[in-house]
């Protein structure tokens, strides 16, 4: 115990997070490649509005998915059968995405052939929406049977996604969930989200969520 | 609620600069963790005992200084601390106004660490 010393060390676990993620980011615009984060709840409709997406766009752009839903080869077998690449990242009961592990999943791909690589992140509302991945843009799902009081419980997520999706409005009148009230919410915690409506059972509204996203992408790739 | 791979960021950080300074043993860590972040202290000290085994770090204590939430105002560039549990509709108390910009409260930052 004699000589104990103070070493500096001045590091934010986060800005270096963010360091990686910009880094990412740059090397996405150089492949021309778009990287979506698709963040909900567990259940709330990630891989089904990834398969309604895969369906709609695949025409145009090629796709892969980055699968990250805790410790199952499910999703990622689901969206291969579609003809779209897909690569389960091993998250071993972390609860998030980071860019680091991100990098590791985008290292299994050819990004050269592809426009659109979408990460269905873990299900949660909290801990993906402090983690850069380096994504191009970040989307969120809230489905009706979660409530519409969901914005005032997770501010972050609202705050840092660029699209919500609300979807099973299949479900609406069921509850006493109110569109109304759900998007003063939203908007006030990020007045420039856009937001759609959709069933992912139905297809309804599906058509604004490919739209916007094939809108950005074109940006993006230009 | 994430724990675990926040405390393996904080080991590898922390045995990188270990190895930088030749250090034999690191007997303590001093960090600064944003108040919006909901780990809990015990926790990742459980955690950090577990994966630092056979490690520099192996025994460390953490020692963890919580960084308060402070706004800035958009509108007014009045700066103001915010009480976490009363995050639902939080507005300038200032100008009154609710465009508000983060500007600590997330931070997993290490400060520094007690090393022989
Ligand atoms: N009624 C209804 N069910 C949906 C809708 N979208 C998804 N589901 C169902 O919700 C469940 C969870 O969906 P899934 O896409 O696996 O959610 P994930 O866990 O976020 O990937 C599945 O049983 C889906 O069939 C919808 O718009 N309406
Ligand atoms: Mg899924
Ligand atoms: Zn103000």
């Amino acid at each position: 115990m004699s000589d104990v010393r103070l070493i500096e060390i001045k590091e934010d676990i986060l800005s270096d997070n963010a360091g990686l993620a910009e880094e990412l980011r740059r090397r996405l615009r150089e492949k021309k490649t778009f990287l979506l984060n698709l963040m909900s709840s567990p259940g709330s409709g990630k891989t089904s509005l990834i398969l309604r997406t895969i369906e709609k766009l695949r025409d145009e752009f090629s796709i892969g998915v980055l699968e990250a839903d805790i410790d199952s080869m499910v999703d990622a077998e689901k969206v291969a059968s579609r003809g779209v690449q897909a690569v389960q990242l091993k998250t071993g009961g972390f609860c998030h995405l980071d860019a680091a592990m991100v990098r590791t999943g985008l290292d299994a791909f050819d990004l050269d052939g592809l426009d659109l690589v979408i990460i269905e992140n873990v299900g949660n509302l909290v801990c993906p929406a402090e983690f850069d991945t380096g994504s191009t843009k970040n989307a969120m799902i809230l489905s009706v049977p979660e409530g519409d009081d969901k914005p005032l419980k997770y501010p972050l997520m609202f705050s840092v996604c660029h699209a919500l999706v609300v979807n099973k409005v299949d479900y609406l009148g069921l509850s006493d969930f109110s569109m109304e009230l759900l998007r003063e919410r939203v908007k006030k915690l990020n007045p420039d989200i856009s937001l759609f409506e959709a069933s992912c059972k139905t297809g309804q509204g599906i058509d604004g969520w490919t739209d916007w996203l094939a809108g950005e992408m074109r940006k993006h790739l230009k | 609620m994430h724990e675990l791979p926040v405390t393996q960021s904080i080991l590898d950080v922390v045995l990188r600069h270990a190895e930088r300074h030749q250090v034999k043993k690191i007997h303590a860590i001093n960090l600064a963790i944003g108040a919006l972040s909901d780990l809990q202290d015990e926790w990742i000290q459980s955690y950090f005992d577990y994966i630092g085994k056979g490690t520099l770090a192996e025994g460390a204590k953490l020692k963890i200084e919580r960084v308060p939430v402070v706004f800035r105002c958009r509108a007014c560039a009045g700066e103001f601390e915010a009480d976490v549990r009363e995050m639902r509709d939080i507005t300038c108390p200032t100008c009154g106004k609710g465009d508000l910009e983060l500007v600590s409260g997330r931070e997993y930052y290490i400060k520094s660490m007690e090393a022989e």
